[in-house]
């Protein structure tokens, strides 16, 4: 039984076909530029645009997944709570950003009594317990002092918290460490080096690596332990996980520490990539990992690690093979935009996200 | 089909000695008062279920019956009056106290975790033990009752029949090794059929060393089987007879049980 189609319906059909037939005609203008570098549409509507070379596709590529895998961590972390409380926790980009300033500080003063250097991976691993350390503490005072006390309110209003308590990190931290952006110390020199057969930069194997690592660690803990079955229980239904036995809010406090620890440890990879840190650099790569939440279907963690890839690979990669065959100048500018509209594009076509499952609404009979 | 030989696993239980007296109900409230914010729910509740009993409460639509059951399980707090487990007061204690005092409860509505699978389930109802090879067994015994089950293993909860959801809501209970099972309303929302199944299921529950009380509104089918009934009005227990006298009420045969 079918609703009778509404103007809505015909313009959301309208936009899936534009956002299709745009990418569509993108990539094969993209194709017939790398075969024909000298066609005449390419002529035609960007004269100045390259012709890309795939050790270039390929630079793009693993840079694009590298900043995924970040987005993919910190996804986690608003897919988890979304599951257990039902809400968006805004700040959770900012816990995010506790985890890399904490690290900016530890490194600097490790590099400073020249440890950095001489034991580097040492120095990481320290680096990287203190920023999981912050963030999980900052996660779960966050639960405390803020959430806790609005459980039974509406979802709204926890929303609504969460903007505020974002606001809230990003000026403390702008108050306790000022306004300008601070650095990390550089990288270990043989990371900058390109690896093996695959010739990719180290430090960009070293953040995939970690990220790979933390999420098989997440994957186990919800899949194969008693306190990840918890949290399953709780996330469905909390009043009978409680029947159970389940110590619910014990377990609400371990998902957002999880997430947390998640968001660390993303705090820490971005440091190593980008070296930069302000009280503002939550903000954006928050709302991209809210977005990977979104886009794998929320509540979803395989979900949130794929968005993640996919929003990174699309805003490195999509510029260049979409925009720029049709003639679009400095496009990759726009690679803010191409995230978003990897969003808007899948959510068009499917609702609930990649992963997001929908259970029949009442008990078959 | 249910094998009717399915038994319960041995009960290897020496710290539970049989030192209560017969006196010594398993489960009791005592002049229990519960209220929903202004509402008087539940008004001077006294109720005290023996080991080994088949019991039921019955009563109409919001009567305080499934108050009751949340209260003796601590998922509502009375504001006076006593819930005692073997003579213990357990009135401010939790739910997960009450549980490993070896109460459960098989919930309205069955409840499952819909998302997770039926084996995800059955261990969800053992959450609190860590007796592996014990659990093991009971989860034979669950298979036993319910041979279905052991095919949709795999399976999400939420994409079974009414039928066999509720066949692992049974299971999901059972696996927590109760000495006492709640039942809150087990023929709502199955089939004729369905519902003489699952009273057959009960009395062979029961029939296996577990005590079992259980809310009703199918007065008649509950009476058929239960030993003893409690007949429940706005909130105030207003029959307490063994289940023979109850059938024969002619009052309680007029409200609830469809008799002119």
């Amino acid at each position: 039984m079918r609703t009778p189609r509404t103007g809505v319906d015909w313009f959301l059909t309208f936009l899936r076909l534009l956002l299709l037939g745009a990418a569509t005609l993108g990539v094969l203008l993209f194709i017939v530029q790398q075969v024909y570098p000298d066609n005449l549409i390419t002529r035609w509507v960007n004269p100045v645009s390259a012709n890309l070379t795939a050790s270039q596709f390929k630079g793009l590529l693993v840079s694009g997944l590298t900043q995924g895998a970040m987005y993919g961590l910190i996804a986690l972390g608003y897919s988890m709570v979304y599951g257990v409380l039902g809400f968006i926790n805004f700040a959770h980009g900012e816990v995010f950003m506790a985890g890399a300033m904490t690290g900016m500080i530890a490194s600097n003063k490790l590099d400073d009594a020249g440890i950095w250097e001489s034991n580097f991976l040492g120095s990481l691993a320290f680096v990287l317990a203190v920023a999981v350390a912050t963030s999980t503490l900052a996660a779960i005072a966050m639960e405390k002092v803020a959430y806790r006390p609005l459980r039974n309110s509406p979802r709204l209003v926890l929303l609504i918290t969460s903007v505020g308590m974002s606001f809230f990190i990003q000026n403390a931290s702008l108050v306790l460490l000022g306004a300008k952006s601070k650095s990390y110390p550089r990288a270990a020199e043989w990371l900058n080096g390109n690896v093996g057969v695959i010739d990719v930069r180290g430090s960009r194997l070293l953040v995939i690596a970690v990220a790979g690592l933390s999420a098989v660690a997440l994957w186990w803990l919800v899949e194969r332990t008693k306190t990840g079955m918890a949290m399953r229980a709780v996330a469905e239904d909390a009043e009978i996980a409680a029947l159970m036995g389940i110590k619910v809010n014990r377990t609400i406090v371990t998902v957002f520490a999880v997430g947390g620890a998640m968001a660390g440890v993303a705090g820490i990879l971005w440091g190593l990539m980008f070296r930069s840190v302000t009280h503002s650099t939550g903000f954006l790569p928050g709302i991209k990992a809210f977005s990977a939440a979104v886009l794998g279907g929320i509540g979803h963690l395989g979900g949130a690690m794929t968005g993640g890839l996919i929003i990174g690979a699309a805003e490195s990669v999509g510029p260049i093979v979409f925009f720029e065959p049709l003639g679009v100048q400095g496009a990759t500018q726009l690679k803010d935009a191409v995230a978003f509209l990897v969003l808007v594009g899948v959510l068009l076509i499917r609702p609930s996200g990649l992963f997001g499952e929908r259970l029949p609404a009442e008990d078959r009979v | 089909m249910r094998s009717p030989t399915a038994k319960r696993p041995e009960q290897s239980s020496p710290e539970q000695p049989e030192q209560s007296s017969p006196e010594q109900p398993l489960l009791e409230m005592r002049s229990v008062n519960t209220h929903y914010g202004a509402v008087h729910v539940l008004r001077n509740v006294d109720l005290a279920i023996y080991k080994g009993e088949l019991v039921c409460l019955l009563g109409g639509n919001a009567s305080g019956k499934s108050t009751t059951l949340k209260t003796l399980l601590g998922m509502v707090k009375p504001t006076s009056g006593d819930v005692l487990i073997d003579g213990e007061v357990v009135t401010s204690t939790s739910i997960r106290y009450r549980v490993l005092k070896g109460l459960t409860m098989v919930p309205e509505n069955r409840r499952l975790f819909k998302r997770l699978t039926v084996k995800k389930n059955l261990a969800l109802g053992a959450f609190l033990r860590s007796d592996n090879a014990a659990i093991v067994n009971d989860l034979e015994w669950v298979f036993e009752l319910f041979p279905r089950l052991k095919q949709r293993l795999n399976q999400k909860a939420g994409t079974l029949s009414g039928g066999e959801q509720q066949m692992v809501a049974i299971g999901r209970a059972l696996m927590s090794k109760p000495r006492i099972l709640l039942m809150d309303e087990p023929s709502m929302g199955l089939s004729p059929a369905l519902v003489k199944q699952n009273f057959d299921l009960i009395q062979q529950i029961h029939a296996s060393g577990i005590t079992v009380f259980m809310v009703e509104q199918n007065a008649n089918l509950a009476l058929s089987i239960a030993d003893r009934g409690w007949v429940l009005q706005t909130g105030q227990v207003v029959l307490d007879d063994t289940a023979g006298n109850l059938l024969a009420h002619p009052e309680l045969r007029a409200s609830y049980l469809g008799d002119t």
